[in-house]
C-alpha cells in the first residue's frame, strides 16, 4: 500500500493478451467445424431413427446423451445438426458482410444524398431490437431457410454498415484515396483496392462478433419455433423440441444449448484477443 | 477540471446555460419522436404491405370467398394502404390497436378480442419482470463495475471480464434451462413454469418470477458491469485525474470525489442501453418459463400470424427501446458539464 505503485495503478494498465484463452477458442471452434464437416458420418444413428420406444430415454450405454422427445438419439442429432447450424450462420454472416460493406463503403465515399438516405434508413432499422425486427419480418414472410438468411443477414448488415461506413469515412479523406480519385478511379475500384485492404483487421474482428450474434439470433428464432422448421433441426430447434424434457432431468434440451454456448464462447475468445490488440471493442 | 469548474460556480453556470441545454434536449426529443414514427411506418409496411394478401395468409387454404370478404372489410383492407396506416396510427396513439384475428376463422369478424385488452394484462407482467431484473441488476452491476475499475487487473476484474464474455456468448435459453435443471429439477425449490394468477399470494408470485428474473439478471449483469468499468476507466485516463493522483489523493478519493461525477453521464447511458437490451432478452426468457408476458404473446401471435397483435407488440417494444435510448442520451447531455457550461 505504498503511494507510488498505487498511483501508477490508477492509470489503466494494459493486460497481456490471453493467448491461452484464444487457443482454447481455436480448439473449440476447430472441433465444431470438423464435426460440421464429418459429423454425419460419425453419428452412431441416423437423424430420424427411433432408438428408444419412449421419449427422453436416459443417457447410457447405447445413447450417449439419451434420447429426445420421440426417442431419437440426441448425440447423433447433435453431430448432424452441427452442419446446418454452422453453415446457416456462416452463409448469413457472409451475406450480412457483403451487403453491409458495399453499402457502408459506398455511403462513405459518395457522401452525398446516397449517404444521407442509407444512414437514415439504417438508423431507423437500428431503432428496433433485432429480435423484434426479425419477428415482424417473419410474420410477414413466413419462416423458411432463405427468409431466415435474408432477414437475419439484413439485420446484422445494419451493424456492419455502421462500422464499415465509420472506417471508410476516415480513409476517404486520406491522400492515397484522393490520389486514386484524381487518377480517375471509380468508386467500386477504390472500395476494393484502397478501402478494403486497409480495414481488414477491424473487419475480421467484427466478422467474428457478427458470427456469434448471428448464431444467437438464428438459434433464438429456432428456439421460439420461428426459425428452422421440422423435419430439419439446428441446435436451437433441438432445444425447443426437447424443452419439456428439462423437468424429467433429460440432457436432450441442455446438450444442444451447451453446444451453441461452447461455439459462441470459442469464437468470442478468439475475437477477444484480437480486440485487445486492436484496443477498441465494438458495441452490441 | 470540470469538477472544479462545477463546484466553483454551480448556480451561476446553471442559469446562464439553460437555453443551450434545453435546445439540445428538445432536439434529441424530437429526433426520438421522428424515430418512433419511422418505426411505426416500418412495422406497418412490414406486416401489411409486404406479404401480398394478408387475409389468405390468415385464413390459409380453407378460405371461402365470403370469409375473405368479411375479414377484408373488418380489417378495412378494401381501403388504400396510407389510409389504413393513418387510421391504425391514430388508433394506436389513443390506445386502440384494433381487434385480434384469433377466433376470426369462421368469418365472424367481430369475434376477435380487443388487442389493447389482450396486451394490457400481459404488458404489466413483462414490466414487472423487467423491473425486478433492473432492481437487482443495476445496483449490483454498478458496484461491481466500480470496484473492477478501481482495481483493474484484480481478481474481481478478471472474473467479471470472463463472466461478461460468457454472458454475451451464451443464449438466454441455456442459462434459463440450467437454472431450471438446478433449482426445479435437482433441488426442487422453485417452479419451472412461471404461472401467475390473481389469486396468488405475494410469496407465490415471487417464487414464480424468481427464475426468469435470475436468468435475465445473468444475461445483463456482467456486461453492464463491464461497460460501467469502461466508462469509469475512460474518465480515469484524463489528465485531471493524473493530477489528482500525483498530488497524493487516495484511490477512493480520486474515484468518488473527482472521477465519478464525470462518469455519471456515460454510466447512466450504460444502464439505459442495458435495460433496452432486456427488451430482447425478455422475448426468450418468457418463452423458456411460459411466462404470461407481452413477449410471449407476440411470439405466439407471430406463429398464428395474428397481425394486429404483432403490430401492437412490436410498436410497444420499439417505443420502450427507443424511449430508453432517448433517456440515455438525454442523461448524457444533462450530465456533461461542457454542454451545461458552454463558453
Amino acid at each position: 500500500m505504498t503511494p507510488e505503485p498505487e498511483a501508477v495503478d490508477m492509470l489503466p494498465r494494459e493486460r497481456p493478451t490471453m493467448n491461452a484463452a484464444a487457443w482454447i477458442g481455436v480448439v473449440v471452434v476447430g472441433f465444431w467445424i470438423l464435426i460440421a464437416l464429418v459429423g454425419s458420418s460419425l453419428a452412431p444413428f441416423e437423424e430420424g431413427k427411433l432408438v428408444t420406444t419412449f421419449g427422453y430415454g436416459p443417457a447410457g450405454k447405447i445413447t450417449l446423451l439419451g434420447s429426445d422427445y420421440i426417442g431419437r438419439d440426441v448425440f447423433s442429432r447433435l453431430l448432424i445438426g452441427a452442419r446446418l447450424t454452422l453453415a446457416l450462420a456462416l452463409i448469413t454472416t457472409v451475406f450480412a458482410f457483403v451487403v453491409g460493406l458495399v453499402l457502408g463503403f459506398a455511403a462513405a465515399l459518395s457522401s452525398g444524398w446516397l449517404d444521407t438516405v442509407l444512414s437514415r434508413g439504417i438508423d431507423a432499422l437500428l431503432a428496433f431490437p433485432s429480435i423484434i425486427l426479425a419477428l415482424v419480418a417473419i410474420t410477414a414472410l413466413g419462416s423458411s431457410i432463405p427468409v431466415l438468411v435474408a432477414v437475419v443477414g439484413l439485420i446484422e448488415a445494419t451493424r456492419v454498415f455502421r462500422l464499415a461506413r465509420a472506417l471508410a469515412v476516415d480513409l476517404s479523406v486520406t491522400e492515397f484515396v484522393e490520389v486514386a480519385r484524381a487518377r480517375g478511379e471509380g468508386t467500386w475500384w477504390i472500395m476494393r483496392a484502397e478501402i478494403l485492404p486497409n480495414t481488414l483487421f477491424p473487419l475480421a474482428t467484427e466478422f467474428g462478433m457478427r458470427f456469434t450474434f448471428t448464431i444467437l439470433l438464428l438459434s433464438a428464432l429456432s428456439f421460439l419455433g420461428l426459425g428452422v422448421q421440422p423435419p430439419l433441426a439446428d441446435w436451437g430447434a433441438m432445444v425447443r423440441e426437447n424443452i419439456s424434457g428439462l423437468l424429467r432431468g433429460s440432457m436432450a434440451p441442455l446438450a444442444p444449448a451447451a453446444a451453441i454456448s461452447s461455439l459462441t464462447i470459442g469464437v468470442n475468445l478468439i475475437v477477444d484477443s484480437f480486440v485487445r490488440d486492436y484496443g477498441a471493442k465494438a458495441d452490441l | 477540471m470540470h469538477a472544479i469548474v462545477e463546484s466553483a460556480s454551480p448556480s451561476k453556470a446553471g442559469q446562464t446555460s439553460l437555453p443551450k441545454v434545453a435546445s439540445l434536449l428538445i432536439r434529441r426529443l424530437s429526433l426520438g419522436i421522428v424515430t418512433l414514427w419511422i418505426t411505426s411506418v416500418l412495422v406497418f409496411v412490414g406486416t401489411e404491405v409486404l406479404p401480398g394478401d394478408v387475409v389468405e395468409l390468415v385464413l390459409g387454404q380453407g378460405a371461402t370467398p365470403e370469409s375473405v370478404a368479411a375479414i377484408r372489410k373488418s380489417m378495412s383492407l378494401d381501403r388504400p394502404a396510407h389510409t389504413r396506416y393513418f387510421n391504425w396510427l391514430v388508433g394506436a396513439l389513443q390506445g386502440d390497436f384494433g381487434r385480434s384475428l384469433a377466433g376470426d376463422v369462421a368469418g365472424t369478424a367481430e369475434s376477435g378480442r380487443e388487442v389493447a385488452g389482450l396486451i394490457g394484462e400481459r404488458l404489466g407482467n413483462s414490466l414487472r419482470l423487467a423491473g425486478m431484473t433492473a432492481a437487482i441488476a443495476v445496483p449490483l452491476s454498478l458496484l461491481i463495475g466500480l470496484l473492477s475499475a478501481m482495481f483493474p487487473g484484480g481478481i474481481l476484474d478478471r472474473f467479471v471480464s470472463i463472466a461478461a464474455l460468457c454472458a454475451i456468448s451464451v443464449p438466454e435459453f441455456f442459462i434459463g434451462s440450467l437454472l431450471v435443471m438446478l433449482f426445479s429439477v435437482m433441488l426442487g425449490w422453485l417452479p419451472a413454469i412461471a404461472y401467475l394468477s390473481d389469486s396468488q399470494t405475494l410469496w407465490e408470485t415471487l417464487r414464480a418470477i424468481i427464475l426468469p428474473v435470475l436468468t435475465l439478471t445473468f444475461a445483463v449483469l456482467a456486461h453492464m458491469a463491464r461497460m460501467t468499468r469502461a466508462s469509469l476507466l475512460s474518465v480515469l485516463r484524463s489528465s485531471y485525474i493524473e493530477t489528482a493522483v500525483l498530488k497524493g489523493a487516495t484511490r477512493w478519493r480520486v474515484v468518488f470525489r473527482h472521477a465519478l461525477i464525470n462518469a455519471i453521464g456515460p454510466i447512466a447511458n450504460v444502464v439505459a442501453l442495458n435495460l433496452a437490451y432486456l427488451v430482447g432478452g425478455v422475448v426468450i426468457v418468457e418463452s423458456v418459463f411460459a411466462y404470461p408476458g407481452m413477449a410471449k404473446l407476440m411470439v405466439d401471435s407471430v406463429s398464428s400470424r395474428d397481425i394486429p397483435v404483432v403490430q401492437a407488440c412490436a410498436l410497444i417494444f420499439c417505443a420502450i427501446y427507443v424511449g430508453l435510448n432517448l433517456v440515455a442520451d438525454m442523461v448524457a447531455i444533462l450530465a456533461n458539464p461542457r454542454l451545461r457550461n458552454p463558453k
